[in-house]
């Protein structure tokens, strides 16, 4: 859908509509806003955040034998476990188990590990129909999109939009767009593929190393009314959502909804430990990458992320842009440094999408140091050669002026004489700062010519 | 050696590992790639300065049970439960209750089947979870507390029955009252089911329960 | 005191009344100021664009200029951090690391280091304070409404100090205003759209002034104002504590 074009320029696109800009900005503010009045609830809130970050340094230090601990528990439990190097993998496997129980139709409860993988698309080129029950993601499956935010997967589509959507895969009524009633029907269509599909996915929040138990967190059910009544339960996970003991989900449990909603826990935290008896119970973890993002000694952390989506909240760039601006699977802050990892390439524009303001950094629970990480993946792009020519020359020049005193002088007085006595040349639409901004009005005087006049003795 | 020989032994050489290599099934491949990238040595913190120390807050998990779209009954016995569901629900709903206590209000056989999908016509299920977390307004049910794990969940109305001195302050509390329980199935429920994916306006009951009811005994 | 006068580059050519009251001040407040005369730029532009290896240069002349003083004081809080974090030299590290240890941006110093408690200052005026996101966050020269911590502003301090200044609280506390530095160019779109909103909060305060402790900030700010043809004017902290 966005056809190779790179954030500026999808940005520039969603910046066209200055009201709806507004209303995405002001709702995804409201949610950070209600994320800070559930942490000040915690006066523990800081220290918290450092426990849960020290857990995931432990976890992505001893990652390999948590694997296998993992995998031993589970096994034990009776839970078949797989693995796939990467996304291809994945969708086969998915594919091999549905095909060992002759399903063509399932459903899935929010999983952005499958997103990340393409399941749906994968599925659908072999005949296997696939229904996203989590209201935010049956949205933007029916519109044809993918998810704008890892947490609120439609919080781009208005409430008319839908509505409009429902009218015409529902059968609801045109023009109705109430909230409730469109829930409702959405709830009653739902509820019959619960009640018929014999194979359910599912995401994993958390997985425990200690004990080979799962958590999966929704506050819809969707996951449960899925898994429950399903022969088979398919969950997949990203092989860094590993944590080492049971008892740290106090930890996470207590951070993650907080920091995603502001709520003080989701509706369900719903922990799978062994298959329901007479059903199956398969778990996937996927390396796709991470594996590789753990050596990158700059980056490993971005492995520590939990999904809750706070960073992109508070970012006020996402806000502005739009999760599809970013063109990835995961948008915003996080996004920005996990993307590049898989296609230096295809992202190298993300890392740029940002002021490095630092805000992201401040609301991840983990303590992730996103805009650190954000300003080293630009030396790294930059060296492997992902930026534009034009950008270089400007650089380079940028840097022999400002690092001979002689030049940077003749500059200055050049550039402030021009703007003075020809400002059209600055003053015109080539000027990107000109297009929405007044250039700073051009002094008479350097400060250094001020002082060597004025102070030198 | 003549060098030419040299290359086509180190080709031949490197082909082998190669194919073995490709021979690894993907579980070594990545175990063998996590524990070559893996970062140095971070000890684990210890968690015993979080939490709080005592007995759950009843005021506190009450306030927050009810912000979370709960409806609390403050009650002193069974009858009293039994009688405020024959008042506040209507008399011909499906109830499923493994509670003996609340037998007389059950019409809905809980033992001996094996299909999950027959629970769909339950109105409304009553369970005993096994505390209450007053931060979060969250109940703790195991799958023998539910008797069959997609009860909670498939009916559309569910009730609770707790006991003030079963709550517990923090989540951390929580995992140490539930210990190293060998469950297959557990979960924390707080309220009922809700979304808000619809320009982030709250609607109770997306599919789970509608409605949460907690009766609460001293 | 003997303290080093470090001012940004676009302030040395654009805005230098930002930097003579950034000397004033420091010499009004007992301070000897030094102007090393060859100084140029922190080297950040070219850095945070993601070509930090094009900086050295710049960071040569840098440790040129200020090797052997205790304090480094600038107008600015993102030059201050980025010499903070990321001055180092092939040639000489050992100075390099010196001068990161002595560099601080003019609040902190005049807070921390001077100690300031009271200031002849006056300022009648209604002022809303943007704070500058690297000083903020980077330096903490004031509390992050992230945080869940007890709130404190080195900037704020100092203002309350000023006779008959009206500080405004803001809806939105410490949003970044969408500089960015090149940023600012090439993210045009969201860059503006950013400084517009920024604009409009403290419109909607009616404050006759913003002020802060970046210029850069605060030149991209004006330039929006100007634009509106808005009778809000920009003023730099040291402008404001330095004014009679």
């Amino acid at each position: 859908m966005t056809q190779g074009k790179k954030h500026p320029a999808l940005s520039e696109k969603f910046n066209a509509d200055e009201p709806r800009v507004n209303w995405h900005d002001e709702t995804l503010w409201f949610i950070r806003e209600k994320r800070d009045k559930a942490a000040w609830q915690i006066p523990e809130w800081e220290t918290l955040r450092d426990t849960a970050s020290q857990i995931k340094h432990n976890v992505l230090s001893n990652l390999s034998e948590y694997l296998v601990q993992f995998e031993e528990q589970a096994k034990r439990n009776g839970v078949t476990v797989h693995w796939a190097a990467d996304a291809e993998e994945h969708n086969k496997i998915v594919r091999k188990i549905l095909q060992q129980h002759n399903v063509i139709k399932i459903i899935k409860s929010k999983s952005m590990l499958t997103e990340e993988c393409g399941l749906n698309e994968y599925l659908a080129k072999e005949y296997i129909d696939v229904i996203d029950t989590d209201l935010g993601e049956r949205i933007v499956q029916l519109a044809h999109e993918h998810p704008s935010h890892i947490v609120l997967p439609c919080i781009h589509w208005k409430k008319e939009e839908i509505g409009e959507l429902f009218h015409k895969h529902l059968k609801t009524p045109k023009g109705n767009a109430d909230p409730k009633f469109l829930t409702n029907a959405a709830r009653l269509d739902l509820r019959q593929s619960f009640l018929t599909r014999r194979v359910a996915i599912t995401g994993v929040n958390f997985a425990v190393a200690e004990t080979g138990e799962f958590v999966v967190c929704t506050n819809e059910g969707n996951a449960d009314m899925g898994a429950h009544l399903a022969d088979v339960h398919i969950a997949c996970m990203g092989i860094e959502k590993l944590i080492p003991k049971r008892e740290h989900l106090g930890v996470f449990l207590r951070l993650l909804t907080r920091s995603a909603t502001g709520q003080p826990i989701t509706t369900y935290s719903s922990h799978f430990r062994k298959p329901r008896i007479g059903q199956q119970l398969h778990i996937v973890l996927v390396d796709n990458g991470r594996s590789t993002q753990l050596g990158r000694e700059d980056f490993r952390n971005s492995l520590k992320c939990i999904r809750c989506g706070a960073c992109m909240n508070t970012c006020p760039v996402y806000r502005r842009s739009g999760g599809h601006s970013y063109h990835a699977t995961i948008a915003g802050p996080i996004g920005s440094i996990l993307q590049p990892n898989l296609d230096m390439k295809k992202y190298a524009d993300l890392p740029f999408a940002s002021t490095l303001c630092g805000s992201c950094t401040n609301v991840c629970p983990v303590k992730i140091d996103i805009h650190d990480q954000l300003y080293k993946w630009r030396q790294v792009l930059t060296k492997e050669g992902y930026s534009p020519v034009t950008k270089t020359i400007a650089m380079k020049t940028m840097a022999a002026t400002l690092s001979k005193p002689g030049i940077f002088t003749f500059a200055g007085k050049a550039g402030r004489w021009v703007m003075k006595q020809l400002p059209f040349i600055v003053n015109n639409r080539l000027n990107p700062w000109y297009k929405q901004r007044d250039m700073p009005a051009p002094p008479k005087e350097s400060f250094t010519e001020w002082y060597q006049k004025n102070r030198k003795e | 050696m003549v060098p030419e020989k040299q290359k086509r032994i180190k080709d031949q050489v490197s082909t082998y590992i190669t194919k073995l290599l490709n021979r690894l099934n993907s579980r070594d491949k990545i175990l063998a790639a996590v524990k070559k990238n893996q970062p140095p040595q971070q000890i684990l913190p210890g968690l015993e300065t979080l939490g709080k120390k005592g007995a759950g807050d009843v005021a506190q998990f009450t306030t927050v049970f009810t912000n979370i779209g709960g409806k609390i009954y403050e009650v002193d016995s069974y009858e009293t439960v039994i009688k405020t569901v024959q008042e506040q629900f209507p008399t011909a709903w499906k109830v499923a209750t493994p509670i003996e206590e609340l037998d007389e209000i059950a019409n809905v056989d809980l033992n001996g089947f094996n299909d999950p999908h027959a629970l769909q016509t339950v109105d409304l299920a009553i369970l005993q979870p096994q505390f209450g977390v007053a931060e979060n307004g969250a109940v703790w049910l195991s799958e023998t507390d539910m008797k069959v794990r997609v009860l909670p969940f498939i009916c559309q109305h569910l009730a609770v029955v707790l006991q003030a001195k079963q709550l517990v302050p923090t989540m951390h509390e929580a995992y140490t009252r539930i210990g190293d329980k060998q469950y297959g199935f557990g979960a924390f429920i707080a309220g009922p089911s809700k979304t808000a994916d619809i320009e982030q306006s709250l609607v109770l009951g997306a599919h789970g329960p509608k409605s949460m009811t907690l009766f609460l005994f001293p | 005191m003997n303290v080093a006068l470090f001012v940004p580059c676009y302030v040395n050519q654009f805005y230098p009344q930002v930097a003579i009251a950034t000397l004033e001040l420091l010499e009004k407040l007992g301070c000897k100021v030094h102007y090393p005369l060859q100084q140029t730029c922190c080297g950040q532009p070219m850095a945070n664009s993601g070509y930090e290896h094009l900086s050295q240069g710049c960071n040569d002349l840098f440790i040129d200029n200020f090797s052997g003083f205790d304090y480094i004081v600038c107008p600015s809080g993102s030059c201050t951090l980025h010499i903070k974090d990321h001055l180092h030299s092939k040639k000489d590290e050992d100075a390099a690391v010196a001068i990161r240890k002595h560099v601080y941006e003019l609040t902190e110093f005049l807070t921390d280091v001077l100690k300031v408690k009271t200031l002849n200052a006056s300022f009648p005026y209604k002022v809303g304070v943007h704070q500058s996101c690297h000083g903020q966050r980077g330096l903490h020269l004031s509390q992050m409404s992230e945080l869940v911590g007890k709130p404190f502003s080195k900037p704020g301090q100092l203002l309350s100090m000023v006779k008959d200044i009206e500080l405004v609280e803001l809806n939105r506390k410490d949003e970044c205003c969408g500089f960015g530095g090149t940023f600012c160019v090439a993210e045009e779109a969201v860059s503006v759209k950013m400084g517009k909103d920024r604009v409009a909060d403290h419109t909607a305060h009616h404050v006759q002034y913003i002020t802060g402790a970046d210029m850069s900030c605060l030149m991209h700010l004006e330039g929006i104002l100007k634009r509106q043809k808005s009778a809000i004017v920009v003023k730099h902290i040291a402008e404001i504590l330095n004014s009679q």
